[in-house]
């Protein structure tokens, strides 16, 4: 579904990613693991078309997509949910959804909002309310909500559980399982390695923008190198 | 009662300010410039509707229209020409950039017309009528009234239509804004042409209110707008009206205690005092850092 395939991407002079390539299949739950710093969200933002590879070749269903612009991107069914969630702090939990949905043009957005409402309840009780005013794990789930409302067929993930309390970052990997289960493809970028290969099917590992470990999540949560490094022993 | 021909008189002219102070407001809330260019392009709706109504003899709404159109256009290309360039520049550069263009617009009026001033045309009746004891014309409230109906129409594309909630989105979070399939780039267009569509209506009424305009008319009404926009909150819509409307009532009242020579300087006196004493303005909340 996604090959990526050796890109580099600078922010002015720092070389940010080091000919990565990695690839996506369609139905799969993918993860991206590794420090701060590592190149994650710039690779995210790279396949969502706000910054723009170099070198190499991004081709999405078989069409590159390297270089094109995000409102582009979105169109052909990638949808990001950034790193910090980025609610329209300044509207409300019903208008950010709407907004979600701004590349659609069909009727069924109004029936889709209804379905976002099902999978988040709180967003429900909530939809009336400026988006600034939510907590930080009801503003994951409405970031999501968000994203789903273009009816991604590829949702990039960026930082889901950051600084969601415990019970929360549960929650929300239950629903990131669920919306995967819907047919929905998943990039998932996690510094919580262990929740990260526990929904996985597969699994890379960046370091100082490069790839240097991948496999399937089983295998990652077994090796020695990622248990010291990101699993705490 | 000659306090309630005051206030309209003071509502009247405060809402020519606010709606100059809207374009300045939007602008700013969604790339974060101060265009001072704003107040040339309400000179040059008011030198549209001048040559729309005495050359072609078009009526006063007819005109208005004309005018909003001119400066929509004219706004946009502004944008596109000047600051679509600097948008990751320093905030400084396009500072001066627009102080640049305002300049150039003005020299460009006084080249191809010259700087003599021009007579406005009688194009609304100017009737007084009695309002409980008080005069007041109906040229006041014939503006008043389109001016409000004009902020009306604007909160209704800013709140329900697509290209206001794409405007507002582009203001809060840009790189958000595009992740959501917005193009930022005519979203911004979109603002300019909406924000100087309302100079350019101010620019008509203004000419039709006080009957003569030059080419450096835009400065001080641009000017005070600007001190409006801050007073209500920069980046803020219904603080530019609000502060436009306050801004228009005290320059009134100044001139009616019989301090008119102060009028101008009320207007920076207000901006000094909000600038120390409340910065973000009436409606402005300080600052949040985002979590």
């Amino acid at each position: 579904m996604l090959k990526v395939d050796g890109i580099d991407v600078f922010y002015g002079n720092i070389h940010a990613l080091k000919g990565v390539s990695i690839e996506v299949l369609e139905g799969e739950i993918v993860t991206l693991i590794g420090a701060n710093g590592a190149g994650k969200s710039t690779l995210l933002k790279t396949l969502s078309g706000l910054l723009k590879p170099k070198n190499g070749s991004i081709q999405y269903e078989n069409k590159s997509i390297a270089g094109k612009a995000a409102q582009t991107i979105v169109k052909t069914g990638i949808s990001h949910v950034p790193e910090g969630r980025r609610v329209f702090a300044n509207m409300t939990v019903e208008e950010n959804l709407e907004l979600g949905a701004y590349v659609r043009k069909d009727k069924q957005i109004q029936k889709d909002i209804q379905k976002v409402y099902e999978t988040f309840p709180r967003l429900h009780e909530r939809r009336k309310q400026l988006s600034g005013t939510l907590s930080g794990g009801e503003q994951q789930m409405l970031a999501m909500g968000r994203a789903i409302m273009a009816k991604p067929k590829l949702l990039l993930l960026d930082e889901p559980s950051m600084g969601l309390a415990p019970i929360m970052v549960k929650t929300i990997f239950e629903i990131i399982e669920d919306i995967n289960k819907n047919g929905t493809t998943i990039l998932l970028v996690e510094q919580n390695a262990h929740m990260a290969l526990s929904v996985a099917k597969r699994g890379y590992v960046i370091e100082t923008g490069r790839v240097v470990l991948t496999g399937s999540a089983k295998d990652l949560q077994a090796s020695e190198e990622i248990k010291s490094a990101y699993l705490g022993g | 009662m000659e306090w309630v021909q005051q206030l309209v008189n003071g509502i009247s002219l405060g809402s020519i300010y606010a709606l100059i102070a809207l374009g300045y407001t939007m602008v700013y809330g969604i790339i974060k410039l101060i265009n001072f260019a704003h107040g040339e392009i309400f000179m040059i709706g008011a030198f549209v509707g001048f040559y729309a109504i005495s050359g072609w003899g078009l009526g006063f709404f007819p005109a208005l229209l004309l005018a909003m159109t001119v400066c929509a256009l004219f706004g946009v290309i502004i944008e596109r020409v000047a600051y679509r360039r600097l948008r990751n520049a320093t905030r400084i550069a396009a500072l001066i950039t627009a102080i640049g263009i305002s300049l150039l617009i003005q020299y460009v009026v006084i080249y191809f017309r010259g700087a003599q001033p021009e007579a406005y045309p009688n194009v609304l009746s100017n009737r007084s009528f009695d309002f409980f004891g008080a005069q007041i014309s109906s040229q006041s409230l014939m503006i008043l009234c389109t001016s409000i109906a004009l902020m009306i129409l604007l909160q209704f594309i800013v709140h329900k239509t697509k290209i206001g909630k794409a405007m507002r989105a582009v203001s809060h979070d840009m790189d958000a804004a595009r992740l959501m399939g917005i193009n930022v780039n005519t979203t911004i267009s979109a603002t300019f042409a909406i924000g100087s569509a309302l100079a350019g209506a101010a620019g008509v009424f203004f000419g039709v209110y006080y009957t003569k305009i030059e080419p450096l008319m835009g400065v001080i009404p641009g000017l005070k707008a600007f001190v409006a926009a801050v007073l209500g909150g920069i980046g803020i819509i219904p603080g530019a009206m609000v502060g436009g409307l306050l801004l228009g009532v005290v320059e009134t009242v100044v001139s009616a205690l019989g301090y008119s020579l102060w009028r101008d300087a009320a207007a920076f006196i207000i901006l000094i005092l909000i600038l120390l004493f409340k910065p973000s303005g009436i409606f402005g909340k300080n600052a949040r850092e985002k979590v």
